[in-house]
């Protein structure tokens, strides 16, 4: 059994006087015990509202609908109590966020952000609880722990504060690991840096990560299994390899045709993938992709394309599938 | 690998993607000015602000000449017997009753709007006027004149600084002391209290301004500073100026009330104001209560009137919040 | 990252930028201070009938004018005349009152305490109840408490705080005569005075019922001045509130499944509350204004009443004694505030 196994979630947001809106619409994928997946697509396309969804962190309001089912180890989270899923969050599921400064609070010192997670969740106290703290700043390899524990946010650079973060979410070794563009406001050597730790620390702890990106090469160097997501559904799902060898959905095929090469030759010009995701989430009937696709035809519109399985696994939703030959140029490994 | 598309599809295909996205429309640019109106169109206490100062407009403006007396004669002198506290209340002739004097209450709340408003207009003008003045000068120095125009800039703003080193009341007091009691004192002293404020706003709004890349582009490419200060930079600071002005008005009123209170206003009472008839009234609080309730009413409304309206521009032009 | 400088790093500010700190904020104040005295000078000079209204106030015989601008001096450079006001200044004489002709320094460290208590209790009450409310309001947004105490601080705003005074004691006092309707103490009790602080004497010498009525008489002026205060502060917390639940770091504790309280305490309420502090220092200017007028209505014997009385008598040496005081005291309140933020709020620490 999958370690987590979401099955067609759905969020929306309603505001009064305006149109509903379907963030995510009917997102399925599974991780399993160990594996790093990909979620991976353009802004606007629902991948962090599906994790925000899956760790019960949406905003509360009157307007914020879920549906679906997201196991985890068989228990489905959506239906958890707020005390119950209070104990899952940073214990058995933790979650790593974009901007390391403002995800940090800035008027406490570092040392005592780690401790709270061990406070709370492993009944540590006092000095056991700063070794503890002192132990995994150094396992995330942030220098001389000992002084960082009392520093603040803004006294550490960017690459250490994810690094603490990162330190944060594991200090209760959880079981999956959901990280939402960890390394997108970071300079790109410690992108670098970063994702090797990611890695490391995946492959030390048998830990699930869950890696929700839009840069292909992110995904391309850590990810067993992607997931490809468009308007608020997964559009493909494969194995690395398969994936970028043979794309199967057009999107996956725009998104790797549009990846600038150095091999391409003096004055190719760049393929863009035409139109772009309007940032309203009113989705089309039909396939969303549709009004950018060229292989569009009647069978696109008026219902969502049906999920196709290959027997490799390999599934995506298009009912005019480029032919595995069709795609030279897509980005091999 | 070749072009997937010929012309003729591709044009297909782009009729297409507008046609399925002419469904959404609220794409359209839309200046700050016209995002601000819709959203103020459809806050509640936008409505009550706007309303309320409708109805106080109209009155304050239309009133006075609709009066039924003359606000400062004193007809029904006879009938007020001091001794046994006794001041005629609402009837027939007077609606509002008779106040201390023997005059038509109600006449004077119409015609004391008049005057409230102008004392408030007049005050806030003064303050907006002086304040915009050297807050924008000193924010145009610091912001394009180099070395000597961040000079400028801090003396200007250290002069600012000492008006605030006493709070509001005590400011006016002094100010009020100082040329003497009448209206045209009160309405200076008030105005000068919301000096600093404006000054600081307007600075602040230029100096951001000045730092920004367009007027890095405009001066780069030759304008000259002066200009790009006038067409380009003062009309971006106007938001805020017309959101403190409102909210100024609603304190201005109250502040004029508090001077008068305190025997700065205008000796003259023939001419109401509210503030100053609700100063006047305390002292007939127990015989006749509603001398002082009225205008307080007045007052309150009225600045309520302002505050909502005021709180909720600042809301509606607040960029942060744009989608 | 370049090696921090060591003091940088401690969890307080080490004994020495502190101290830095403070000197150059005390020396900035020196021109600030400067300029206004330079300031108080020309409103004396430029009062209608000149700096000898400040000792005799709008009467006084010509010859007696006269003779008061001889001796003042005023027909010395202004230049000196600058220094012996200065130098007066510096001495605290601060003048005689024309009304009750004594000391204008006498009269007000007489009065001070007074004031002191009257403008704590003000304070109180609008931190007291003023921040829960606000931070009530952000978390049950949108209900009846929110917009209750939306509207109810508009109000607050709105209401002349003397009109506000003259009701509380006309319904509560006069009407209903559940609490006194002027004084600070009820003459009858023989009070032992120590530090003038009525409430505190009473405390100090175990009078428990001089201290219970002075409270007594707190109680009505004290809401009276409080609701500005109390209506700015349940404003100022409720937004920050507001604006700090929608913080990333905020989902960060939410996301490591902190209990409630724990994310309340350290995460919310630790970063709402720093504006609120920098604004409480800036109210305090407010009250003290406020307290002229809540005290003439009370007749509490403070400053402010007396100040209040000064300015219908045209009794200019209080006045100016007045000015000058509030101007130091707002100032340094200021100061403090500013001082204090260091200590709060990590990111204004000094290198």
């Amino acid at each position: 059994m999958a370690l987590l196994d979401v099955d067609e979630l759905a969020v929306t947001f309603a505001r009064r006087g305006q149109r509903t809106v379907h963030a995510v619409d009917g997102v399925s994928f599974s991780v399993d015990a160990g594996e790093v997946t990909g979620l991976v697509g353009e802004s606007g396309c629902g991948k962090s509202v599906t994790s925000l969804a899956i760790m019960g962190l949406l905003p509360a309001g009157k307007g914020v609908r879920v549906q679906g089912k997201a196991a985890f180890d068989g228990t489905d989270l959506l239906q958890l109590d707020p005390r119950a899923m209070r104990d899952v969050r940073g214990r058995d599921v933790a979650m790593i966020f974009q901007d390391p400064l403002s995800s940090l609070n800035p008027v406490v010192p570092i040392g005592v952000q780690v401790t709270e997670v061990l406070v709370r969740h492993r009944g540590m106290r006092g000095e056991a609880a700063r070794l503890e703290a002192e132990h995994l700043l150094d396992r995330v390899g942030i220098p001389d722990p000992t002084r960082r524990l009392k520093e603040y946010p803004h006294q550490l650079s960017g690459g250490m504060r994810q690094r603490a973060l990162i330190a944060m979410a594991v200090a209760c070794q959880p079981r999956l690991l959901i990280a939402d563009e960890p390394t997108t406001a970071l300079d790109v050597t410690i992108q670098a840096q970063i994702l090797e730790l990611l890695k490391d620390l995946v492959r030390e702890s048998g830990t699930a990560l869950v890696m929700i990106t839009h840069d292909l090469g992110v995904v391309a160097g850590m990810c067993d299994t992607i997931n490809v997501l468009y308007g608020g559904r997964v559009v493909e799902t494969a194995r690395r390899r398969p994936l970028f060898a043979a794309p199967r959905h057009p999107y996956t095929v725009g998104l790797l045709g549009s990846i600038p090469r150095l091999d391409a030759g003096h004055g190719r010009r760049l393929r863009p993938i035409p139109g772009s995701v309007r940032d309203l989430l009113h989705w089309p009937d039909g396939c969303a992709f549709a009004p950018r696709c060229a292989r569009q035809v009647d069978a696109c519109l008026g219902t969502p394309p049906q999920l196709r399985r290959e027997p490799d696994g390999h599934a995506f939703r298009c009912v005019n599938p480029p032919e595995t030959d069709d795609t030279g140029e897509a980005a091999g490994e | 690998m070749s072009d997937i598309l010929s012309p003729g599809r591709k044009k297909a295909k782009l009729d297409r993607l507008a046609e399925l996205s002419a469904a959404h429309d609220d794409e359209r640019g839309v200046s700050l000015w016209q995002e601000a109106f819709r959203r103020l169109r459809r806050n509640p206490a936008a409505i009550v602000g706007t309303v309320i100062l409708g109805v106080f407009l109209l009155v304050a403006l239309v009133g006075p000449f609709l009066v039924p007396y003359d606000p400062a004669a004193q007809l029904w002198k006879d009938e007020i017997r001091e001794a046994q506290a006794f001041y005629p209340g609402p009837r027939a002739e007077n609606w509002f009753g008779v106040d201390h004097l023997g005059r038509d209450e109600f006449s004077r709340m119409i015609v004391g709007a008049r005057q409230t408003l102008l004392v408030g207009v007049v005050a806030t003008l003064i303050g907006l006027t002086v304040g915009t003045l050297i807050g924008g000068l000193a924010g145009a120095a610091a912001g394009l004149g180099g070395r000597w125009g961040r000079w400028v800039d801090t003396v200007l703003m250290r002069i600012v600084d000492m008006l605030l080193a006493l709070p509001s009341l005590l400011l006016a007091i002094s100010i009020a002391a100082l040329l003497g009691a009448s209206l045209t004192t009160v309405m200076i002293a008030v105005g000068m209290v919301s000096v600093p404020i404006f000054a600081r706003l307007l600075r602040g709004s230029m100096l951001a301004q000045s730092n920004s890349d367009y007027v890095l582009a405009a001066t780069s490419l030759g304008v000259r500073r002066s200009k790009v200060a006038l067409t380009h930079i003062l009309p971006n600071s106007l938001a805020p100026v017309i959101v403190q002005s409102t909210l100024t008005l609603a304190t201005a009123i109250i502040e004029v009330a508090a001077l008068s209170f305190l025997g700065l206003g205008n000796p003259d009472a023939s001419i109401p104001e509210w503030g100053v008839m609700l100063a006047d009234a305390q002292r007939y609080l127990d015989a006749a209560p509603r001398l002082a309730i009225l205008p307080a009413l007045g007052i309150i409304i009225t600045a309520l009137g302002f505050t909502l309206l005021g709180e909720a521009m600042r809301e509606a032009l607040d960029p942060k919040l744009r989608k | 990252m370049a090696a921090a400088p060591a003091h940088a790093t401690l969890h307080t500010p080490c004994r020495g930028t502190v101290f830095r700190f403070i000197v150059r904020r005390l020396l900035q104040l020196v021109p600030t201070l400067f300029g206004l005295s330079l300031l108080l000078f020309i409103w004396l000079h430029r009062l209608p009938g000149g700096p000898e209204s400040a000792i005799l106030g709008e009467r006084g015989t010509p010859e007696m004018r006269a003779a008061i601008r001889r001796n003042l001096g005023l027909d010395e450079p202004i230049l000196i005349q600058y220094g012996r006001f200065m130098k007066r200044l510096l001495q605290l004489d601060l003048g005689t009152s024309i009304s009750t002709k004594r000391e204008v320094t006498t009269e007000f460290l007489q009065r001070f305490p007074g004031t002191v208590e009257l403008t704590a209790a003000a304070m109180l009450i609008a931190i007291g109840v003023g921040i829960p409310l606000g931070y009530l309001a952000a978390r049950r947004r949108g209900t009846l408490l929110d917009h209750g105490s939306v509207a109810g601080s508009l109000i607050g705003i709105c209401v002349p705080v003397f009109f506000l005074a003259y009701v509380l004691k006309a319904i509560f006092a006069v009407n209903l005569g559940w609490f006194p309707s002027s004084g600070r103490q009820d003459p009858r009790i023989d009070a032992t005075r120590v530090t003038n602080f009525f409430v505190l004497d009473g405390l100090l010498t175990r009078e428990w019922d001089a201290s219970l009525n002075a409270l007594w008489h707190l109680v009505l002026p004290g809401l009276a001045l409080a609701s500005i205060p109390l209506a700015i502060i349940v404003r100022i917390t409720r937004a920050s509130v507001l604006e700090v639940l929608g913080e990333d770091f905020v989902r960060t504790a939410q996301a490591k499944g902190l209990t409630g309280r724990v994310i309340r305490r350290r995460h919310v309420l630790r970063n709402a509350m720093l504006p609120v502090a920098t604004s409480i220092g800036l109210l305090t200017g407010g009250l003290l204004s406020g307290a002229v007028l809540t005290e003439t209505v009370f007749a509490f014997g403070g400053i402010g009443a007396f100040v209040a009385d000064a300015i219908s008598q045209r009794d200019y040496p209080v006045l100016q004694g007045f000015i000058l005081i509030i101007a130091l005291v707002y100032v340094l309140v200021n100061l403090l505030v500013d001082i204090s933020y260091t200590f709060i709020d990590p990111r204004v620490r000094v290198r």
